[in-house]
């Protein structure tokens, strides 16, 4: 019986590590591992594969922000009808509904300040049902996705222990 | 003219051989930085940070003073809790559990507890270097028993029965086995049981520091879970391969609160307490670190089978290992010895694997490649010494 879990784990983990390596890693032969990552793709259960990039170490303006927003729920639309208008825009590169004292939070990626300001001020405020919004801008990433930024492993180990 | 001290050492220093392997270590060290290691025997991930932070906390709040010689009693609650909860073993904190420097220091305690000048001890060969050492200081009579692949490195009860006599004081068994990978199932140990059974006075010191690694369908026993053997056995663990804690120097031995005392004097003497911050560490460890472990005890099985389908595919024969983080494979088919073959691979391939006969005579023939290295790592180096195999036989 294959594992979806650890299949999922490992490429979650490292997402280029080939069938036939994966397939010796959990002890499946390569075309249970191949038939299996398909047909989790068909699931829509591994939606892509994507690479951590830190761009605050490429020539890449980008400023990221989190914003919360406070909604005034819809009648049998609930809170969706509004989170899909948002998350349809390119720069929002996650919306999550939340419990507390907001309802919808927004990851948004864009190259300026400006632009990040001018998308609260004009797309997202003005909607109906849109209560509040309260912006706040990532200064720095230490850690994203499990991955911590800006640290090299290295082995200092002795050559040999008994 | 300079002193000469050959004659002030003592005997049984001097009659310790250096290892077996000293040129191969020489030369390995040289060599550091450049080769790919897989000659390590320590876990190469780091402490799980909630253990390393407990550690820290601990000396936060000032605890940097002297424990009591046996260890915190909240230290040794937290390991009488493991125990029962990993293993199904009980032991009373208070006078079964002594906290250690490492399992080395609890092998050497117990040596040095246990045996009168000309005892025996009965040690399972291929196995860690201390063994046959701790035994030496402490003026016994090391008895060897080789193991074999063709029996999977396990323990016989034949041999066993044939290696017991009058002088036996105890037999030191370490499964899962450094080098070999080996594991002794249930029924494996019940084999062992039934001789052991017939011999009221042998004591078993069970090394079990690899009780966290194994890999099958069959759960680590100890061998102290058997109804005549608990009051008989000395445990050796500790959290060195198990918690990824190396560094940190600390292990525990568990077993008849008689011979824990006695082991607690020659603690007591020579080490006075084991390190204060590691024991608040491992009280964490202990209680809460079982995720952490069975995420690296997934990921060394992982590397378990790429190890052992690499060597496979480099045509070296090798019994699939069962536990620790070692695989033990043969190298008779390049017509070489332990040795040469490792040099050569160092040299020719810049990959350091350890020569088997470093772990005791019968181990020659075989190499030991630990998997205690990340995945990038063994895959270049199962590579490397699939090409120099291939090398090899084409000469």
């Amino acid at each position: 019986m294959m594992n979806r879990q650890e299949l999922l784990q490992l490429i979650e983990r490292n997402a280029r590590v080939p069938a036939s390596e994966l397939a010796v890693m959990i002890g499946a032969d390569e075309k249970t591992v191949s038939d299996e990552l398909s047909k989790l793709c068909e699931e829509n259960i591994i939606l892509g594969y994507a690479a951590i990039i830190n761009w605050d170490k490429t020539e890449r303006e980008s400023v990221t922000a989190m914003i919360e927003i406070r909604i005034t729920p819809q009648r049998n639309k609930g809170f969706d009808q509004i989170a899909r208008q948002l998350f349809r825009y390119p720069q929002v590169t996650s919306c999550y509904l939340m419990s507390g004292g907001f309802d919808l939070m927004l990851i948004i990626e864009d190259s300026t300040l400006r632009e990040v300001a001018s998308f609260i001020a004009e797309k997202v405020a003005p909607i109906d049902g849109v209560i509040s919004t309260s912006t706040h801008f990532i200064l720095k990433k230490y850690k994203s996705n499990g991955i911590v930024f800006d640290v090299k492993s290295s082995d200092d180990r002795e050559t040999v222990v008994l | 003219m300079s002193l000469s001290f050959d004659k002030k050492i003592s005997e049984v220093v001097q009659s310790i051989p250096p290892s077996a392997i000293r040129r191969f270590f020489d030369l390995a060290n040289e060599m550091r930085g450049e080769v790919i290691s897989l000659s390590i025997g320590e876990p190469d991930f780091v402490t799980p940070w909630r253990v390393r932070e407990a550690g820290i906390y601990s000396l936060d709040q000032g605890n940097t003073h002297y424990s009591p010689n046996q260890g915190y009693i909240e230290t040794r609650s937290a390991i009488a809790q493991y125990m029962k909860r990993r293993f199904h073993l009980t032991y009373d904190p208070v006078s079964e559990i002594l906290v250690s420097v490492g399992g080395s220091e609890a092998l050497d305690l117990a040596a040095r507890a246990l045996i009168n000048p000309g005892d025996e001890v009965i040690i399972v060969e291929p196995c860690f270097v201390s063994y046959k050492a701790t035994v030496l200081m402490a003026h016994g009579v090391p008895v060897i028993i080789e193991t074999k692949q063709e029996d999977e490195f396990k323990l016989r009860p034949e041999d066993l029965e044939k290696a017991i006599s009058k002088k036996t004081k105890y037999l030191i068994l370490g499964y899962p086995c450094n080098p070999t990978g080996a594991t002794m199932t249930r029924s494996d140990l019940e084999r062992i049981v039934r001789v052991i059974e017939r011999h009221p006075d042998l004591i078993v010191l069970s090394d079990e520091l690899y009780a966290e690694l194994t890999y099958g369908d069959d759960p680590f026993v100890s061998i102290a879970t058997f109804p005549s053997m608990r009051d008989r056995t000395i445990i050796v663990n500790g959290f060195s391969k198990s918690f990824a804690m190396t560094g940190w120097r600390i292990g525990y031995a568990t077993g008849p609160s008689q011979l824990i005392q006695a082991m607690n004097k020659v603690h007591q003497y020579c080490i006075m307490s084991s390190p204060t911050t590691a024991q608040y560490a491992v009280i964490e460890a202990s209680l809460h670190g079982d995720k952490e472990v069975k995420e690296m005890r997934d990921e060394y099985n992982r590397r378990r089978r790429v190890i052992f389908d690499g060597l496979n595919k480099a045509g070296l024969t090798c019994f699939e290992p069962s536990g620790a983080f070692y695989a033990f494979p043969s190298v008779h088919e390049c017509d070489m010895t332990s040795e040469e073959f490792c040099e050569r691979l160092l040299k020719e391939k810049k990959v350091a694997i350890v020569p088997g006969n470093a772990f005791g005579a019968c181990g020659e023939g075989y190499v030991r490649i630990s998997y205690a290295s990340s995945m990038e790592n063994i895959r270049e180096a199962m590579k490397r010494i699939k090409d120099f195999v291939a090398d090899v036989r084409s000469e």
